[in-house]
């Protein structure tokens, strides 16, 4: 097989993307933190399969339980999220309609995240109400 | 002719299925599966953040049948996402390339996500003890 790359792409070495390997990079990075993050959080959900709001919350009041739901959150989101890019970039041709789609997954995953991480707070902290 | 020569992406209409060729794209699709899937978890921390009643009807949603459809679904999606992955992460070092590894690590893949998947639910109802 011969090369893939153009002249001048190998000359600039960023690919068609325009940001090298940093994306490829920043997505694996993700899907190695949640080899052991998910196993954990399943075995987490497992444990609290049918359990009361109060049982709830004093598990995600123990502090090894917070920070490793609020690191499996953003971890979690930022991996989804690289994820649904490439499949828009994949498939969606229009221009103006993918760049929207993007910045609409990107923007609505930051939303989510940070709606997950304070409730995960607010339950840690025991802010009822 | 710098274009001549390089590979084009299956043409999927008239591509023979493949081990290989249909556990990546179940791997993508169960990767979308599992982003909607995220909003059912900020939804339950949410829920259970705001206080008992709303947590209440969370919790009846995913005793539902539908819920507990929905959710046995996305068990084995992150499952088997995560099994491929681990694949997928194997392949990047360069570990099991050889078609017949790679043929053999795809029936590990979907073996495992079935298995593991039982092995939660099972688990999840003894918790509850029963029902």
């Amino acid at each position: 097989m011969s090369s893939v790359r153009t002249p001048l792409g190998r000359v600039r070495g960023l690919g068609s993307a325009k940001e090298g390997v940093q994306h490829w990079w920043a997505q694996r990075l993700t899907a190695l933190a949640l080899v052991p993050l998910s196993l954990w959080f399943i075995y987490a959900m497992v444990k609290l399969t049918g359990a009361d709001r109060d049982v709830v919350a004093a598990w995600f009041a123990h502090p090894l339980n917070a920070v490793l739901s609020i690191v499996l959150i953003a971890t979690a989101f930022h991996h989804a999220q690289l994820g649904l890019q490439v499949v828009i970039e994949d498939y969606v041709h229009h221009e103006g309609r993918k760049l929207a789609s993007i910045i609409g997954v990107k923007f609505l995953a930051v939303l989510l995240a940070a709606g997950a991480i304070f409730g995960v707070l607010k339950l840690a902290f025991g802010v009822h109400g | 002719m710098t274009a001549h020569n390089r590979p084009l992406s299956p043409h999927l209409q008239v591509y023979r299925p493949q081990w290989s060729s249909v556990l990546s794209i179940v791997h993508r699709l169960t990767g979308i599966a599992l982003s909607l899937g995220l909003i059912l978890l900020v939804w339950w921390i949410a829920a259970a953040a705001s206080g008992a009643p709303r947590f209440a009807t969370v919790q009846y949603f995913i005793g539902s049948f539908l819920g507990r459809l929905v959710l046995f679904g996305w068990t084995w999606a992150l499952f088997y996402h995560l099994a491929n992955g681990i694949r997928h992460l194997a392949w990047d070092v360069g570990w099991g390339f050889a078609l017949k590894d790679a043929e053999r690590s795809a029936w590990l893949v979907v073996a495992a996500s079935v298995v593991l998947t039982f092995v939660a639910w099972f688990a999840g109802y003894a918790a509850m003890g029963g029902s």
